[in-house]
């Protein structure tokens, strides 16, 4: 019988087959700490009486939730995270490059078949180049710094298969999207998703990005795309035999296939106040905007940026709207800086902001108010994830959302 | 068997981690600091209200969204004894678990419950609520293993040869 890409990853981690169900330890390829969990995590490492980290090579210390600092004891955690780096010997500290997830695969860490740990949810973005990496809490991080291992359970599988091509005016972003509303906030609880189909496989790394950041809103353990050449070239590596064959075989056993006609869909935005509360732009009527946010790990990167801007060249946005801009990594607001991106989004109106968590954690960069409503290209419509309670958060693409800075209402890309 | 018996608190579906602890007090140094801001973008004044041995009932994946690791804490500090679910998110069942928070999966109780009523667990074996049963599911070995050490940090500790 085959087996799902979820299976053969873990398979080849522990040297042995595996089934869904099955409970397995797995020696960890790399782990990312975010700066917001470091106090915690540095504080359970001792406490277990652990002194040395397993492998300083492997694991990587990123602030991004907390800078620039907002308020006046968030240094804290950036000179805890500092400190720990130092004492422990660890190469890889990230002090303001970028958001995590964008930075674990961009700056060469995460590859094809690796198995990767981060304290943050959306450590399942690495799936988008067929690494199974997936969300901890900061208890599990200092047991794997201590071990270098984890246990799991294999998790089954939902494959998403989508064919065709998508019109011109929708994202990858859209696509997801409608993929969690379908599936539900808890859709894809414990299971993995494997994303197929020619679509996808015309889809670039960072369109791929978007979607294995967003399965953890199913409720997914991981997201995967199977690595092909477009992978090989994003990580400037060349694929070797076990990563050529990482795909789900055409015998797997899958809970559930999804098939969807890439001509089907259409520009989405999730609603208040959940991801799965996905509906049609077209349907939602008259709404003004306040705000838009382009960026996070979710859809800020270059291509974001770009396909934003291809919206708003030449163009204002509405006079009331507060556009913030925040580039998903340093490399990221260099690029669009060289190649004329900013230009344009400033010429339109845009506030561009230091690459960070920013807006999608709620911490600062254009926070808002009772009433207020922003459409937003991260992850999150949660109830005050953006400032208070009474927040209205509509996810959109970045199409979508510079149309809607362009028009102050809400709209859908064309 | 232990078994105890817990006043209700009850919460829908969806209850994310963004609501049971915002971003904007993770770093607190202390969960004590972080305990009155509880569930605060749903609920303001449930976490004053909460009482040691309370019990939470909800709906689908709760714990869903962020792997913030105080949400399961602020809520066993705050003193429930149990959340029972008819699901939870996996982020949120792994923390709780390793920091000795009971969840209890059950697929019907939420939507017979009212707040404020008292029901009775006898772990591992069943719910009792208004004269009527609901069976509870164990848990597989080695997260039992967990709860036994008190939590991923004990187990850890036993490992590496100190004392709890």
């Amino acid at each position: 019988m085959g087996h799902t890409m979820i299976e053969k990853i873990i398979a080849h981690n522990v040297g042995h087959e595996v089934k869904p169900g099955d409970i397995v330890t797995v020696d960890v390829d790399y782990v990312m700490l975010d700066d917001i969990m470091m106090p915690f995590i540095v504080s359970k490492f001792k406490e277990m009486g652990f002194s040395k980290v397993w492998d300083p090579k492997k694991t990587v210390i990123i602030c991004d939730h907390l800078v620039p600092a907002s308020q006046v004891d968030d240094t804290r955690a950036y000179h805890i995270s500092c400190d720990f780096a130092k004492e422990q010997e660890i190469p890889n500290l990230h002090r303001s490059d970028g958001i995590c997830h964008q930075l674990m695969t961009e700056a060469g860490y995460v590859k094809p078949g690796h198995v990767v740990f981060g304290t943050d949810s959306h450590t399942t973005t690495y799936g988008c180049v067929g690494a199974f990496s997936s969300g901890i809490g900061y208890t599990e991080m200092a047991s794997i710094l201590g071990t270098g291992q984890l246990w799991i359970r294999v998790p089954s599988t939902i494959k998403v298969n989508i064919t065709g091509k998508l019109p011109s005016n929708v994202m990858s972003k859209d696509v997801i999207l409608k993929i969690i509303g379908d599936l539900t906030a808890a859709g894809a609880t414990y299971k993995a998703l494997e994303f197929t189909g020619d679509t996808v496989e015309n889809m670039s790394v960072s369109s791929r990005m978007t979607m294995t950041n967003m399965a953890i809103e199913a409720g997914a353990k991981c997201g995967l795309f199977a690595p092909d050449e477009k992978t090989a070239e994003y990580c400037e590596i060349e694929l070797d035999d076990f990563q050529k064959n990482l795909k789900g075989d055409d015998d797997a056993v899958y809970e559930q296939v999804l098939n969807y006609r890439a001509e089907d869909f259409v520009p989405v935005m999730a609603v208040p106040s959940n991801v799965d509360h996905c509906v049609p732009i077209s349907e939602i009527g008259d709404v003004k905007v306040d705000q838009v946010f382009l960026g996070s790990c979710t859809n800020g990167r270059l291509e974001d940026l770009m396909a934003a801007a291809e919206v708003l060249k030449g163009k204002k946005i509405a006079p009331f709207v507060r556009f913030i801009v925040t580039p998903a990594s340093r490399k990221v607001y260099q690029e669009a800086l060289q190649n004329g991106t900013l230009d344009i989004l400033l010429d339109a109106g845009a506030d561009i902001t230091h690459p960070s968590c920013g807006l999608c954690c709620g911490r600062t960069g254009g926070i808002l108010t009772d009433g207020e409503v922003v459409v937003a290209t991260n992850n999150r419509n949660f109830l005050g994830r953006m400032g208070t309670n009474k927040v209205n958060i509509y996810l959109a693409s970045p199409k979508s959302a510079a149309m809607s800075a362009l028009t102050g209402k809400i709209s859908a890309a064309e | 068997m232990e078994k105890f018996t817990g006043k209700v608190w009850v919460m829908g579906d969806d209850i994310d981690t963004d609501i049971i602890l915002p971003t904007e007090y993770l770093v607190f140094k202390t969960i004590d600091e972080m305990k009155p801001y509880a569930f605060s973008p749903l609920r303001q004044d449930i976490a004053k209200e909460l009482k040691s041995g309370d019990i939470i009932v909800a709906g689908n994946n709760f714990g869903c969204g962020s792997s913030r690791e105080q949400a399961p804490e602020v809520v066993k500090a705050l003193g429930v004894k149990c959340v029972i679910a008819k699901s939870f998110a996996r982020i949120f069942f792994r923390n709780a678990i390793n920091n000795g928070l009971l969840l209890i999966e059950n697929p019907d109780l939420a939507d017979d419950i009212k707040e404020g009523d008292e029901i009775t667990v006898t772990i591992n074996e069943k719910i009792e609520y208004n004269g009527k049963e609901y069976p509870i599911v164990s848990l597989p070995d080695n997260l039992v293993e967990i709860l036994d050490a008190g939590g991923l940090v004990k187990a850890m500790r036993r490992r590496n040869g100190l004392s709890d």
